[in-house]
């Protein structure tokens, strides 16, 4: 198939219709709206629903009631409209109810700006919602990656019954670049035995519930879902490496920051510089493993993020603090430019 | 080979609109391309932008520094990124609006009045698609037949004078002369 030139936020609307999502919840925040814009054009010609809620509680609430009955739902906002999403994805991980999520990142705390951000990590990663959870999320790093994780998050989402997010930011979710649609994982989901879709009293009745009152089987629920985590983290995991071999610096980037820093690791070979990049794909389950091993021949790592180093912790853990971690970045909307991470890069090989 | 584009002026001069023909001309040849343009309050009205890079290897970086070519559509646009453009690169300034010429040396730049142009000749809103006539005569970056189709191959066939009008503002550009 041809490729065609898109927005992100076009590409992974298009690519969830194209893996079987028919269920649209949203509510308009920049810099996201292109996807509810797409999805209220394209789903009544598939006969789906687009759905612009009352506000973005009411949203992830009602894609709860349509994943809960078995069907493929998403909804997606920007930072703040996420914060207020936070009950509801707790109650979705909860109930272990797949759906996607979509994070249009943008500058904050706050309202913030409209700028793209990745200061949404410790979120995403860690407290996406109350409870001892975890959510699947990718962050992808171009058009294509936009279109093909929104399939694999179905995918792996059905999988293992668990909510997945997708973490862009506002320059992934704005630009665009040729997509090639045949590459999207449009997996149909296996039936979904435990899903609340009718029963006809020809079965028991399946309940899709987060409230356990009696701590001795809430806690039970919990510890066999941790047990799910820990098969998603031994066999979920993408990275992209590159030049990472032979690499002295190793520099660990996700998002649209680790296409600036892969023109700045190109750059700091061209002057005879050791530099690699790890990319983070999943950024939960994280490349504990890939980084580790690195952290034997790397003399140093370096993480770049737009945000104040939420990720540096990760790669400290993953490593087991082995060799140094520093840390460059840029907030609040603000994107830097290769030349700023070439000269940290210069700065530490001196 | 990579080619960084940088597009300036006002909200409704069609910026963005022509930073997305390149790109779409760029990759319907074969080639790795983005765009990245500004959103938020500039695409209500002040000033618009957007980057585009048409390039044989992957992309890293969509965003530009130094540009090696600049369109400029209006003066506050020329003043803002007349020093980033890189040296040896290429201006394409709209001279109905931008009242000064560079005082670079190192860099080729081209004065093309297309605004005047454009409401001389009934295209009022047309001058950006003049500047894309020049710019495509100038560097030879694409097939002119091929970008003329691109043009005009989004317009629904019941807006015929509108195909007309784009197709008369990208000739007017191509047969200028400075």
């Amino acid at each position: 198939m041809a490729k065609v030139l898109m927005k992100g936020n076009e590409a992974i609307a298009e690519a969830a219709i194209r893996s079987g999502c028919r269920h649209y919840f949203g509510y308009p925040i920049t810099p996201q709206t292109e996807v509810a814009e797409y999805m209220a054009k394209k789903m009544p010609k598939v006969d789906g629903l687009c759905l612009q809620a009352e506000s973005e509680i009411a949203a992830i609430n009602m894609v709860l009631g349509a994943a809960a009955s078995g069907v493929r739902a998403m909804t997606s906002s920007s930072s703040p409209g996420i914060s207020l999403k936070s009950e509801g994805i707790s109650y979705l991980a909860g109930s272990d109810v797949p759906c996607l999520i979509l994070n249009v990142q943008r500058g904050g705390p706050g309202l913030g700006g409209i700028q793209p951000a990745q200061s949404d990590y410790y979120q995403a990663t860690k407290a996406n919602g109350h409870g001892d959870l975890h959510l699947l999320v990718f962050a992808p790093s171009s058009v294509q990656e936009m279109a093909s994780l929104t399939g694999k998050a179905f995918a792996i989402g059905d999988k293992y019954r668990m909510p997945a997010m997708i973490l862009a930011d506002g320059a992934l979710g704005q630009m665009m670049e040729p997509v090639d649609f045949s590459e999207i994982d449009n997996t149909v989901a296996a039936e979904k035995d435990w899903a609340a879709c009718g029963h006809g009293d020809k079965r028991k009745r399946n309940i899709v519930n987060s409230l356990y009152i009696q701590p001795e089987v809430l806690e039970e629920l919990v510890v066999e879902r941790f047990k799910k985590y820990s098969i998603v983290e031994e066999n979920e995991v993408l990275y992209e490496e590159y030049m990472t071999e032979d690499a002295d610096i190793v520099l660990v980037s996700y998002g649209i920051a680790s296409r600036i820093c892969k023109s700045a690791v190109a750059a700091a070979r061209a002057k005879g510089i050791k530099a690699g990049l790890l990319r983070p794909i999943t950024l939960w389950p994280y490349p504990k493993k890939a980084l580790n091993k690195l952290a034997d021949t790397a003399k140093q790592f370096l993480v770049v993020e737009l945000n104040m180093g939420q990720m540096v912790d990760d790669v400290k853990v993953s490593i087991e603090c082995k060799k140094p971690v520093s840390f460059f970045g840029r907030t609040g909307g603000m994107l830097p430019d290769p030349a700023d991470v070439l000269a940290q890069i210069e700065k530490l090989a001196k | 080979m990579m080619t960084k584009i940088f597009i300036a002026g006002f909200g409704g001069q069609g910026v963005l609109f022509s930073g997305k023909q390149i790109a779409k001309n760029g990759m319907n040849n074969g080639k790795e391309v983005t765009w990245l343009p500004c959103y938020g309050p500039e695409s209500r009205g002040g000033t618009s932008y957007c980057s585009v890079i048409v390039a044989d290897e992957e992309i890293g970086c969509p965003i530009i520094s130094d540009p090696d070519i600049l369109f400029a559509f209006n003066l506050p646009s020329f003043d803002k990124f007349e020093s980033t453009v890189k040296s040896g690169g290429t201006m394409f300034i709209d001279s109905s609006l931008v009242t000064k010429k560079t005082a670079r040396t190192d860099v080729t730049a081209y004065y093309v009045p297309a605004t005047a142009m454009a409401s001389d000749n009934g295209l009022t809103g047309g001058a950006n698609v003049i500047m894309l006539g020049y710019f495509i005569k100038k560097t030879g970056m694409f097939d002119k037949e091929e970008f003329v189709s691109h043009l005009v191959d989004g317009i629904p066939a019941s807006k015929a004078q509108l195909i007309e009008n784009n197709k008369k503002a990208f000739e007017l550009g191509y047969n200028y002369e400075m």
